[in-house]
């Protein structure tokens, strides 16, 4: 008998928070990358104080797609070194319950450093980034590229190369998710009319649903065996 | 020792399989198809009273982006086909379709480039069209990357026939980012074209005449002849490979 779909995903979930609570892996990494991210941009663009309030979205989002990244390698492989992979698998859940199980497990802790890295950037850039849409841009953009990355990050941590190819796999295809979230970040950090933001905003989430879906049907066939 | 000789020939038959018949005709259709299309486009038609002969090259830029939707449509439909049936010739037709329509989105993107020049007085903009055809490009060309990084055949094929469904995504957004993003440059020739578009000019019948049988020919011979070339080399391929384990195990 299999487990209900919501039950084996929250398990998941579970495990995964529990297993980040004990050894904090995954946040304190993505984080200092971040952190150290944020501070190199601010450096290597020897930024004045209007080019900094330009590049400010800019910023948000490639540190943001990087640090996901790092987590999502990192999660993978302890989870396939450590065999949960192979436990999960063996385990009576439908793939797709494991696939947003972790998923939700990402998409967690990249929103935290999201949420670290926004009050940060209000005091090291100069621009109010503590807005409710800001705030609501970032999640689902983050959501976006864990969709993403759950999937891709499960098959190229079955390959030889590993970490190597997940951001050559993953980079080409989380663009539609990059561009539409600079664009409605940066349309309303520059307090642009309502119609600028929410139409990329707009497609930001439908994109997110639509890969959403085809991620969540496709995930079987990369946990075969 | 005198046995390894024997097993590689009838082990190389696929090398040997001489050129169906309809592939040849396809051949044939495609290179004549391919002349004729040069010559209505650069001879027949007439010259664009506004932007002169540069406007010559739309005949190959816009039938080359749809060469590469039909290649990466069989991408999609053989990753598809080949997740539900696990035939390993639908993954070939998916990779063959991948290269073939890599190649063609590139001279999409060469032409589109060539043309711009003088139109738009630049080679390239962050228009939203031709950043979703360059994000394209660069799709398929991690799906190679990525494919050359899986050892194991089951596993890959598997891997690539969920990507090359995944990338077909960029494919449609390419496609259809004029509908959704209305502030690019990009003109349409066949409908209304954006209210920036700069550089559109009329489907008058010169233009039809001389876009239409170029269309055909992009759309459906030239990346099925190219694909099914591809194919028979994929086998020829893996007729070698098998070859280099035998010889190497003996």
């Amino acid at each position: 008998m299999k487990t209900p779909f919501f039950t084996g995903a929250a398990a998941i979930i579970k495990k995964d928070l529990r297993a980040e609570f004990r050894a904090r892996e995954l946040v304190s990494v993505m984080g200092l990358f971040a952190l150290l991210s944020v501070l190199v941009f601010s450096f290597a663009l020897e930024l004045d104080r209007e080019a900094r309030e330009e590049a400010v979205s800019g910023v948000l989002w490639v540190t943001l797609i990087f640090a996901s990244m790092l987590g999502l390698n990192r999660g993978m492989a302890l989870e396939c070194d450590q065999g949960g992979l192979d436990a999960m698998l063996a385990a009576p859940v439908s793939r797709s319950a494991i696939y947003l199980g972790k998923l939700l497990g990402n998409f967690i802790f990249t929103a935290i450093v999201g949420m670290v890295m926004l009050p940060l950037m209000t005091v090291l850039y100069g621009k109010n980034l503590l807005d409710a849409w800001v705030i609501g841009t970032t999640v689902i953009g983050v959501f976006g590229f864990a969709t993403i990355g759950t999937l891709l990050a499960t098959m190229t941590v079955q390959t030889r190369a590993r970490e190597a190819l997940l951001p050559i796999a993953m980079l080409p295809i989380v663009l539609p998710f990059l561009l539409t979230a600079v664009r409605a970040t940066t349309g309303l950090l520059n307090g642009a009319l309502d119609g600028e933001w929410r139409g990329s905003l707009g497609m930001l989430a439908g994109i997110t649903v639509i890969y959403f879906v085809i991620c969540l049907l496709l995930y079987r066939y990369v946990v075969e065996e | 020792m005198w046995e390894k000789p024997k097993l590689a020939a009838s082990d190389l038959q696929i090398e040997e399989s001489p050129q169906p018949r309809t592939l040849r005709i396809l051949t044939v259709i495609t290179v004549l198809g391919f002349a004729g299309s040069l010559y209505l486009g650069l001879a027949a038609a007439g010259t664009d009273i506004l932007q002169g002969e540069i406007q010559r090259i739309f005949y190959i830029h816009m039938p080359s982006f749809f060469g590469a939707f039909t290649a990466f449509g069989l991408t999609l439909i053989g990753g598809l086909i080949y997740l539900a049936r696990r035939r390993e010739h639908w993954d070939r037709i998916a990779l063959a379709g991948v290269e073939v329509g890599l190649a063609f989105s590139l001279i999409n993107l060469l032409t589109g480039s060539i043309w711009a020049r003088p139109i738009w007085n630049t080679w390239w903009t962050w228009d939203p069209r031709l950043t979703s055809a360059a994000i394209m490009c660069l799709t398929y060309a991690a799906y190679l990357m990525l494919r050359a990084g899986i050892d194991d055949l089951d596993r890959r094929r598997a891997f690539m026939s969920v990507y090359g469904i995944l990338a077909f995504v960029t494919v449609l957004i390419t496609l259809f980012i004029i509908r959704i993003v209305p502030e690019t440059i990009h003109p349409v020739i066949v409908g209304a074209s954006p209210q920036n578009a700069q550089g559109g000019f009329e489907a008058t019948s010169g233009v039809v005449m001389a876009l239409f049988p170029s269309l055909l020919l992009w759309l459906i011979f030239m990346p099925l002849t190219l694909i099914w070339h591809r194919i028979r080399l994929e086998k020829r391929i893996e007729a070698l490979n098998r070859l280099k384990t035998l010889a190497l195990s003996e």
